[in-house]
């Protein structure tokens, strides 16, 4: 089967710091990939690097085999590719559901749209009236996975969800993501949360200063190896 | 009943001044980009309708027909060909370049033009007026350029609240690099609003150009008007800016009332005094992006 | 042992050459000029000196403190009515009702800018422009100012046209080098220090204890003083003023084409933009509004192209710098 996704030897560059060395990606339809790592590990940058919003110096980005690397942000995302930034980054000004129709500006057909995206976070069906600007970190990181979904994505790209969120929030929200996955979305999530990481993904990949260190099906990995890993220990 | 009538009047120029600003308003809304050739460019717009109605003896419903999509035509192409690139360029490059803009249209109408006093010519709908009360009466076309302008102050709202392409406008603004990993082109974004933006000024500078007496240096005057009654009203909608144009236009008028050669003036004052009293307008935004 | 320092240091042989060359420059203008051309050339050269003190003004507040005025003219007005009433009517000698006028400016610049400071960017500039209408508007009110008709300035009067001309020519060029200088003294200062950090970023510098509004306070306010300085130049020059000229919009076009041509956020950008602007005025009169489209085109595509302009292309080629405020960092290996 060919990949879905693709990163082939990938540098990015932060000015003259270099955030990725050589990386290599890959991601089959369906699957679940959890990246971990510590801060500055190049998580953030590989997401971005993927969405579109960062360039790479070298290498190349696949979608379907097709190389995507000077493709624009806004046409990835009709491609297919859709991310929850880091932050959340919801419009401010903006409903909840104008959001989320935002999130959907491209008009990919797929099985998600307001209904759908609702019946998932109940939450945020509460809220559907309310400016970005007034949402609650959890609410704000529900209406950013929704508005992710409104653009049918076949890849999905989530940063750090659990990031200041409260640990039953975070239950939450990945309590919703089986559902996703179950309509056919491939997942890549990135945490730093090692136990929703492994209870989520099929496949694992943890990065130390913008390098693969670690790789592994999550069900057979062993979370000393991870820990190991994650903290750049040798053994 | 002189000074109901000046403030009547006043609110009818209001309008005229809202319709002026509305894409002042719109493209420094979306963008933050605030364009200096916004005057110049409604006076250009008055031009050509007049050579078209002169020499080319058009009538001057199309001529106003085919004015406005030729302007927003060509505010897109201005948008993608000079403004966006001048985007990349930090914060002071699109200033500086509508700046230069401002000065290579204005000129160019004076060579083509001359620097004559010049006016659209509208027969009997200049002179004929409605009467309100035995002694007030409103001209006919003081009274079409009101609702001119605030239909289009309403249609222009209405598109950037209820459609997908000015959600995407209201996002963009909010958050521009976000807008783009939601499938947003930013620049073609940009494009549509200067071509909206310059689509109504041009709209606004045909009226203005009907109303009153205009050489190529008279866009200046219009650009100050456009800005204080944006500031005036406020950054949170274009019904600021409307309301921003009303306040103005009835300052101009009852200045006037009071010495003809303090209208101006008092336009002036009352802007100067909202900066300092209420420095971010009547109607500013609720919500900071 | 050897050990690697950085050594920080100011200029370099090639500057010290064009800084010499600099002053050979003023010398010639000073010393040789006014005795080997045309009196019309000599009134003609305040023109050059009016346009280096309006760029150099401009390039402060703009280059430095990114501060977009388009309402200086303002202060060009109150510094040429201010010299002609000063002169005339309360009867100051002539150099002294020229400094009291950029005094005033001084004033009222700093009294608006609690105005004008309320606004941002874009807005900033037309709010400039408000404030310049309104002190027009304001002149042709004042019936002791001439009203819609103007001033004359009569302290010449009975003064021999060749003492007049030099006599003016020589204040415009030292008033030139004196506002060249002093843009170059505050650029050296602390003040000059905060505003290189606020224009890099706004948000650090003030987190850093760098006075923000205050020093853009300072620079507007020294700004509009030196802009003053070239009204009351002008009106010196020309011996009348009315509202409609000397509250011209054009003046601040001008300071604009010769920032943006010279090369914006350098000291010696202004002079040579002055310069250049001042050739293709001579050279382009003729073409009347023609030439003011050739440089709106001009100004666009320096902006768009080369947004250092033309000085930012001879640093590039040979790194003099005529103004030593650039650091140069250097690498060198020292014996401890």
């Amino acid at each position: 089967m060919n990949a879905l996704l693709s990163v082939e030897g990938v540098d990015v560059h932060h000015g003259d710091l270099q955030a990725l060395h050589g990386l290599d990606l890959t991601l089959d339809e369906g699957e679940t990939l959890a990246v971990i790592g510590a801060n500055g590990a190049g998580k953030t940058t590989l997401l971005r690097t993927i969405a579109g919003s960062l360039r790479a110096t070298r290498g190349e980005v696949r979608l379907d085999g097709d190389p995507i690397g000077s493709t624009p942000a806004h046409v990835r995302v009709a491609r297919g590719i859709a991310l929850t930034p880091e932050g959340r980054r919801i419009f401010p000004s903006l409903t909840v559901e104008e959001n989320l129709l935002v999130g959907g500006y491209r008009g990919r057909k797929g099985p998600w749209d307001l209904r759908s995206v609702y019946e998932l976070f109940p939450l945020v069906h509460g809220r559907r009236t309310r400016a970005g600007a007034h949402l609650s970190g959890g609410e704000q990181q529900a209406t950013a996975i929704g508005r992710a979904l409104m653009a049918n994505p076949r890849l999905l790209l989530l940063d750090e969800v659990s990031l200041g969120l409260a640990p039953v929030v975070v239950k939450e929200i990945y309590a919703a993501l089986p559902q996703v996955v179950a309509r056919g979305t491939t997942v890549l999530v990135v945490e730093q949360d090692l136990n929703q990481a492994l209870g989520v993904a099929d496949r694992v990949q943890c990065l130390l200063e913008g390098r693969t260190v670690l790789e592994g099906p999550a069900a057979t990995i062993s979370r000393e190896d991870v820990t190991a890993a994650y903290f750049g220990l040798q053994e | 009943m002189d000074w109901l009538n000046a403030v009547i009047q006043g609110l009818l120029l209001g309008g005229q001044y809202a319709l002026l600003a509305c894409g002042l308003s719109l493209i420094f809304g979306v963008m933050r980009i605030v364009n200096l050739a916004h005057g110049v460019i409604a006076v250009a717009a008055a031009y050509v309708a007049l050579w078209l109605v002169q020499d080319g003896s058009v009538p001057l419903l199309l001529a106003l027909v085919v004015v406005v999509p030729v302007f927003a035509a060509a505010g897109y192409a201005l948008q993608r060909g000079l403004f966006n690139p001048a985007l990349g360029g930090g914060e002071l490059a699109p200033l500086l370049v509508s700046f230069g803009l401002g000065i290579v249209l204005t000129n160019v109408l004076q060579q083509v033009f001359s620097a004559d006093s010049r006016s659209i010519g509208i027969g009997s709908l200049g002179t004929s007026s409605v009467p309100l009360a035995p002694d007030l009466s409103v001209g006919v076309f003081s009274l079409l350029t009101f609702v001119v302008g605030v239909g289009v102050i309403a249609a222009v709202q209405l598109f950037l609240s209820r459609t997908s392409t000015g959600r995407a406008m209201r996002a963009t603004s909010d958050d521009p690099e976000t807008a783009q990993l939601m499938g947003i082109d930013q620049r073609h974004l940009y494009g549509v609003a200067t071509a909206i933006a310059i689509g109504t000024v041009a709209l606004a500078g045909v009226f203005v150009g009907m109303s009153t007496q205009f050489s190529p240096t008279y866009g200046d005057l219009v650009l100050i008007f456009a800005f204080e009654a944006v500031i005036v009203g406020g950054l949170g909608s274009l019904w600021g800016t409307l309301l921003g144009g009303l306040v103005l236009g009835v300052a101009q008028t009852v200045g006037a009332q009071v010495d003809p050669a303090y209208g101006i003036l008092a336009g002036h004052l009352v802007f100067l005094a909202v900066l300092l009293v209420r420095p971010s307008g009547l109607m500013p935004r609720t919500v900071t992006a | 042992m050897s050990a690697v320092t950085d050594v920080r240091r100011r200029g370099g042989r090639a500057s010290m050459v064009g800084s010499g060359l600099l002053v050979v420059a003023v010398l010639v203008l000073a010393l040789w000029v006014p005795y080997n051309v045309s009196l019309g050339t000599l009134s003609s050269l305040v023109g050059l000196f009016v346009l280096v003190i309006l760029g150099t003004t401009w390039n402060l507040m703009a280059g430095y403190a990114g501060m977009v005025s388009i309402g200086q003219q303002a202060f060009i007005g109150i510094g040429g009515y201010g010299v002609i009433h000063l002169a005339d009517a309360v009867g100051l000698p002539v150099l002294g009702a020229v400094v009291a006028a950029a005094v005033v400016c001084g004033a009222v610049a700093w009294a608006t800018s609690f105005l004008v400071f309320r606004l941002a960017g874009g807005y900033f500039a037309i709010g400039t422009w408000v404030v310049a209408e309104v002190v027009k508007l304001l002149t042709t009110q004042v019936d002791a100012l001439g009203g819609g008709s103007g001033l004359s300035l009569g302290a010449f009067q009975g003064a021999d046209r060749v003492a007049r001309v030099a006599t003016v020519y020589w204040l415009g060029l030292t008033l030139a080098v004196v506002v060249v200088l002093a843009t170059f003294a505050l650029m050296r200062s602390r003040v000059g220090l905060g505003l290189t950090a606020i224009r890099d970023d706004p948000t650090a510098a003030s987190g850093l204890g760098v006075p923000v509004d205050r020093s853009k306070r300072i620079v507007y306010v020294a700004s509009s003083a030196g802009v003053g300085l070239a009204g009351a130049l002008t009106a010196l020059n020309t011996l009348r003023v009315t509202p409609d000229s000397i509250f011209s919009v054009g003046f601040t076009a001008s300071m604009i084409f010769v920032v943006l041509i010279g090369g914006i956020g350098t000291i010696e950008g202004p002079i040579v933009g002055a310069v250049v602007s001042f050739v293709l005025q001579d050279r382009l009169a003729d073409l009347g509004s023609l030439y003011l489209v050739v440089l709106g085109v001009v100004a666009i595509v320096v902006v768009l192209l080369a947004p250092r302009g033309l000085w930012g292309l001879v640093t590039r080629v040979t790194d003099v710098h005529l103004f030593p405020l650039v650091h140069t960092v250097r690498r060198e290996a020292s014996e401890d």
